[in-house]
């Protein structure tokens, strides 16, 4: 278990000074995440807010090498410095035990870095690939992307008279990783920290790719005050919205089982986006949307108890 | 060997330390020859197998900033599809190498030889060299990463030579000794490599109005150095393997009249014929243009000022309705230069269609006219093309 007394005397590799906004979950996941190393470690960024706003020239954020190509190929980015790194250690021109990560959002994954991101985790690079979800194009003025709840009101699927907001369930990209079979995979939420930190942990540490979806709540996109990010974040576990899960070596395993399973309206309502959902003619969009979460926890829950018999 | 096969030798001589690769026609056998290379252990590169060409030139440019000699290889769509990062391996003044494969683009589909590939990417911060046979090819390899690695130019290089005529057709070469490579390419030292964990450095930030200007401007610098660079390895090769390169070569040009310039594989068959028309009495030359970017202008507008007429071989199209992008390359760098020849465009071999002695004299005819009519009655003329 990671302990915070000695989590907070980890050399920062995200300095402060950056300029993403306040209340942003995006570089509070990123912190987490690169708490868990103790190896000196590569990043690679996909365009992004997070590129954006920690690297504006001349300065960066950066305390570790870091490298931003394009908007869809982290992946395959990253991957060219590890084979890089494989070929220079087998000459003997690096000795160091590098990791390596890269970090997207959802658009930069869920949508146009998927393909990348699919070779690079089926050709076995030993990576680690982070993406922030924060359920939307943020970077560009908060327009949908499948990453997107459903009945969510975006620049691109707006809450109009005829359409309640985007009519698409999300794409559930963690299956798709763990499709790829990779030896690590995991949803996780800055919320629960010390659940995070142990995940990415676990993915520095395999031999391997290794993928980890974290939610990261955007105060601007999803419209609740900046102050309370972290509650957001635990809010959609607590209503199972967003279940913590990791997939080890195929075997699926629930990390985290909210004593009382909240309604999903407890976090759909302080959000802006869903406001128009509360609207009277939508209880039968909000019925749907339970549904859909009940029946994903279900499946998730039948799942992992599958596993545990065997 | 055929002249993928030659490249594929060059890049087992190489022994670079990355190579990220996807197969497309023409191209696809230098992938193929060089997997072997690497299933037998001839050489220590690391082999990504991406699942696109985008992803073989981002996997590159990771590759080339992490500190290694990284090369991809392609064509046409391929090329196409890397668009957006040739410009950002560029930018990041990273020493690619790359051959290409030179096929028409897309549509319709064709997979023959034509420039219209490389020719889309010329403004892309690349060095492009043009090869007109297996053998050139070969050489354009090597000098291609000296001029890349290069601390006054640092910019990636693109070997191109055209698809089937040369890509698949089978030449005898002279080849180099693996000593002989090794020491003309020397070991490579990456200047802020992302492997130096202890110097960490931030690579591709952003970089608004107030810089991104000057960092453009350092990429013209760093083109304009390029030229002098070229012409130095060159004359290095030719030291090493008495085979002699410049930015352009000129055929019985001395006393000629009328030339053609042209690119590639066409120069073989246009030298033909100029000795036909040589031995009927015709004061005619060929100056065959190697390096397209740097546009070698002034030295060109020099070898090109005593001519009456010139007759531009275009294998690409720009749709600008004046001419294909040799042509208007030629035509602005012999413009304000004093006097100079007329120059004529002739866009051919469009998607493979073939060319042959025939119809380069024909060519050679047309400017004549032109030269003894003082003026210039059509400036663009499609050749071998039903209209």
């Amino acid at each position: 278990m990671a302990r915070l007394k000695d989590l907070i005397h980890k050399p920062e590799i995200l300095s402060p000074g950056h300029r993403m906004c306040p209340g942003c979950g995006a570089p509070i996941a990123v912190r987490q995440v690169l708490m868990a190393l103790d190896d000196p470690v590569v990043v690679c960024c996909a365009t992004g807010c997070l590129e954006v706003s920690t690297t504006i020239y001349p300065y960066t954020a950066w305390r570790s090498p870091f490298i931003h190509n394009a908007f869809e190929n982290a992946a395959a980015t990253i991957s060219g410095v590890e084979a890089a790194y494989l070929s220079l250690k087998k000459q003997g021109k690096v000795d160091k035990e590098i990791k390596f990560v890269a970090f997207g959002g959802d658009g930069g994954t869920y949508d146009i870095g998927l393909q990348s991101l699919s070779g690079a985790m089926e050709r076995g690079h030993n990576m680690v690939y982070v993406c922030y979800d924060n359920g939307a194009y943020m970077n560009t003025g908060i327009q949908r992307s499948s990453a997107t709840p459903r009945g969510a009101d975006t620049t691109t699927s707006p809450a109009g008279k005829v359409i309640p907001g985007k009519p698409a369930a999300r794409k559930d990209l963690t299956a798709i990783m763990a499709a790829h079979n990779i030896p690590y995979v995991a949803q996780a939420s800055p919320s629960h920290w010390n659940d995070l930190v142990e995940k990415a942990k676990k993915a520095f540490a395999v031999e391997g790719p290794a993928f980890l979806n974290i939610l990261a709540p955007c105060p601007r996109g999803w419209r609740y005050d900046a102050k309370d990010t972290i509650e957001m974040s635990r809010l959609a576990v607590d209503t199972c919205q967003w279940p913590l899960y990791e997939i080890e070596d195929g075997v699926l395993r629930i990390t985290y089982q909210p004593k009382e399973k909240k309604p999903l309206t407890d976090y759909l309502k302080p959000q802006g986006r869903f406001k128009h959902l509360f609207a009277k003619g939508n209880e039968q969009l909000l019925e749907e949307l339970q549904a859909e979460v009940d029946k994903r926890w279900e499946e998730l829950k039948q799942r992992a108890a599958c596993q545990e018999a065997k | 060997m055929t002249g993928n096969e030659a490249v594929a030798f060059a890049l087992k001589q190489i022994d670079p330390d990355v190579i990220a690769a996807y197969p497309i026609t023409p191209q696809t056998d230098i992938v193929q020859y060089f997997s072997s290379f690497v299933a037998d252990g001839a050489v220590k590169t690391e082999f990504v197998t991406v699942e696109s060409e985008h992803s073989a030139m981002s996997a590159t440019v990771g590759a080339a900033a992490a500190g290694a000699r990284a090369m991809t290889a392609t064509a046409a769509n391929g090329l196409a599809l890397m668009w957006e990062i040739l410009y950002i391996a560029a930018s990041n003044r990273l020493p690619i190498v790359m051959p290409v494969v030179n096929r028409a683009l897309s549509g319709p589909i064709n997979i023959h030889c034509d420039h219209s590939d490389t020719m889309g990417a010329r403004d892309s911060g690349w060095i492009q060299l043009y090869s007109e046979n297996a053998q050139e090819a070969y050489d354009n390899m090597f000098q291609a990463l000296r001029i890349a690695e290069h601390p006054d130019v640092l910019l990636p290089v693109m070997v191109c030579l055209d698809g089937f005529i040369i890509s698949h057709a089978l030449e005898n070469l002279v080849v180099n000794e693996d000593e002989l490579v090794k020491n003309f390419i020397g070991a490579y030292k990456p200047q802020y490599p992302l492997l130096d964990v202890d110097n960490p450095v931030t690579v591709g930030p952003i970089d608004m109005y107030d810089f991104y200007f000057e960092h453009k401007r350092q990429q013209s610098e760093a083109m304009k150095n390029a030229q002098e660079v070229i012409l130095a390895v060159a004359r290095e090769y030719e030291q090493k393997t008495g085979r002699s390169y410049g930015l352009f070569e000129e055929y019985r040009m001395d006393d000629a009249e009328v030339a053609v310039l042209v690119m590639s594989s066409a120069a073989g068959t246009a030298k033909a014929a100029v000795d036909e028309l040589r031995e009927q009495g015709h004061k005619v030359g060929l100056v065959k243009l190697r390096v397209f970017r740097p546009f070698p202008h002034e030295k060109l507008a020099g070898a090109l000022q005593h001519l009456k007429a010139l007759a531009v071989m275009d294998r690409a199209e720009s749709f600008s309705t004046m001419g294909g992008p040799l042509f208007n390359e030629v035509r602005s760098a012999l413009y304000g230069a004093g006097g100079g020849p007329l120059v004529r465009d002739f866009i051919f071999g469009l998607g493979g269609r073939d060319i042959g002695v025939a119809e380069i004299v024909e060519i050679f005819k047309k400017t004549l006219e032109t030269a003894a009519a003082g003026k210039v009655d059509e400036m663009v003329c499609y050749l071998g093309v039903r209209e």
